[in-house]
């Protein structure tokens, strides 16, 4: 509990993954809100649907992450006021940056990844910390359950991992019901192990024709 | 009114009790071209004509949405118009941040009236020279409200301002009883109708007018051309034989009234928001 003056964050826990593609992008994250070691609820959503082909999921401080998320819409909607148009991904991207760096000194306590396409068409996924350092990168995961499923992705994705350099164009050759399948597993896989990954995971899969969205259901212990 | 010592400055009273700087501002509003709006009980329709320069330019963007719920029709300095758009959209977008609720209407026009109210009480502000009409949906239903430089608002069943508008408002009088169980495309047509009014004789055609509608399960949207065109075709089906029965023979001292004419001509220079593939905000 924050019993502390000094420590004003809590760790909701959950974990959020995603997948760029050539002409998609996957991204999922699991519907888990806990404290410590208890369940607050089973149904929370950690993803935000920003504009038409940008996508946020964050696990982290879930009370940051919904101010985060207002800010970052009311935002998005100056933008289209101004440019009559949606913001790009990699616009978008560039925003959530600056928006959490601007809180350096008292952080958005939150593990973003963001997902969409970008202005060709391309899946794009953008990682970050908790003060707006980020990059574009095939795939991420954040959280919890972050540690458990990157190695899988990286052996999984058959792209370049980001650890490799010269940094290479990521986007995995796979299939879009591949990439949420391997989605799907790497969650199941996740949830075994840990205690702040299960109930469900939303997944949301963007393209040309728009934003799908799934629930599967996870392990509830 | 003409010259007196009492206009220099707004904060200069008249003997009579009049402030001329700001009816000098109401008079900047009769000078802009036309902009019409009519309320039903779900449903508001604001339409405008849109003036062009010249035959070169694009046509000035008189319409502005506000919010999902609220939109503005302006007529005056169209300057004034955007930087007042722009505070609008500010509170709204506020408001929801703060709320998580549409701002309501008459709340927005209050905070309007008072910083138009503002500007009539320095010495070193001018009014603005723009006159609103805001057209907006909440929760207490569909609203029409009008927004003077001066700060005052009136909330009405139907208006018109700007340049003849006369000509709308005496149609709109015979027929505003009816308007509250108006549908939404009666009230469309209407709109149209009272525009052409307006131009008194002028062909009306969709590059000239700007159409917006906002309702219930409606977010505030521009009409396309193609809808406003099939509008007025049906206008002018049906009127084949009466004229311009409202009009008033009135000098005409509207040095665009040519270019006008020419202008209805599309001219190659479309504002990209009047056109199927709109961008999502049409502003």
């Amino acid at each position: 509990m924050a019993l502390r003056r000094d420590w004003v964050y809590e760790n909701n826990g959950g974990t959020c993954v995603a997948i760029a593609g050539t002409d998609y992008c996957v991204i999922a994250a699991d519907t888990r809100l806990s404290v410590g070691y208890s369940i607050y609820t089973r149904d929370y959503s950690k993803i935000c649907k920003l504009a038409d082909k940008c996508v946020m999921a964050s696990s982290g401080f879930q009370g940051d992450l919904k101010a985060l998320q207002k800010n970052l819409a009311a935002r998005h909607l100056i933008y289209q006021h101004q440019h009559n148009k949606q913001m790009s991904c990699p616009a978008m991207a560039q925003l959530l940056s600056n928006t959490l760096y601007y809180k350096r000194f008292f952080p958005y306590y939150t593990f973003n990844i963001l997902g969409g396409l970008d202005s060709d068409g391309k899946g794009c996924v953008y990682t970050y910390d908790a003060v707006g350092s980020y990059e574009r990168v095939g795939y991420s995961a954040q959280g919890t359950g972050a540690g458990l499923i990157i190695p899988v992705l990286d052996n999984q994705l058959k792209s370049p991992s980001p650890l490799l350099l010269p940094a290479k164009d990521a986007v995995t050759p796979l299939s879009e019901t591949e990439a949420v399948d391997l989605v799907k597993d790497v969650f199941a896989s996740a949830t075994e192990r840990d205690i702040y990954t299960g109930d469900k995971v939303e997944i949301m899969v963007i393209n040309a024709s728009g934003i799908r969205q799934e629930l599967m259901e996870l392990r509830k212990d | 009114m003409f010259r007196n010592q009492y206009d220099t400055d707004v904060t200069t009273w008249s003997p009579a009790g009049r402030l001329f700087q700001v009816e000098y501002a109401m008079e900047a509003v009769k000078q802009g071209a036309a902009a019409v709006g009519l309320r039903s009980t779900s449903h508001v329709v604001l339409a405008t004509v849109n003036k062009a320069a010249s035959d070169l330019s694009s046509h000035q963007r008189k319409v502005f949405k506000i919010d999902d719920h609220i939109g503005v029709a302006i007529a005056g300095l169209t300057a004034d118009g955007r930087v007042l758009s722009r505070y609008l959209r500010n509170e709204c977008i506020n408001h929801s941040f703060v709320y998580e609720s549409p701002l309501p209407v008459s709340r927005l026009v209050v905070r309007l009236a008072d910083k138009a109210q503002v500007c009539t009480q320095r010495s070193w502000k001018r009014p603005f020279g723009v006159g609103l009409l805001v057209a907006g949906l909440d929760e207490t239903g569909a609203h029409l409200y009008y927004n003077c430089p001066s700060g005052n608002y009136f909330e009405y069943q139907a208006f018109a301002i700007g340049s003849r508008s006369q000509a709308a408002k005496t149609f709109m009088e015979r027929r505003f009883e009816a308007f509250n169980g108006y549908s939404r495309d009666e009230l469309i047509k209407d709109a149209i109708f009272a525009i052409k009014e307006t131009l008194q004789g002028e062909k009306l055609t969709s590059s000239i007018c700007t159409v917006a509608v906002v309702g219930i399960d409606e977010p505030f949207h521009m009409l396309d051309q193609k809808t406003i065109q099939e509008v007025i075709d049906s206008i002018e089906i049906k009127e084949d034989d009466a004229s311009a029965a409202a009009a008033d023979q009135a000098p005409m001292q509207e040095e665009d009234k040519s270019s006008e004419a020419a202008a209805a001509d599309q001219a190659p220079m479309q504002e990209e928001d009047k056109s199927s593939e709109a961008a999502p905000m049409d502003i």
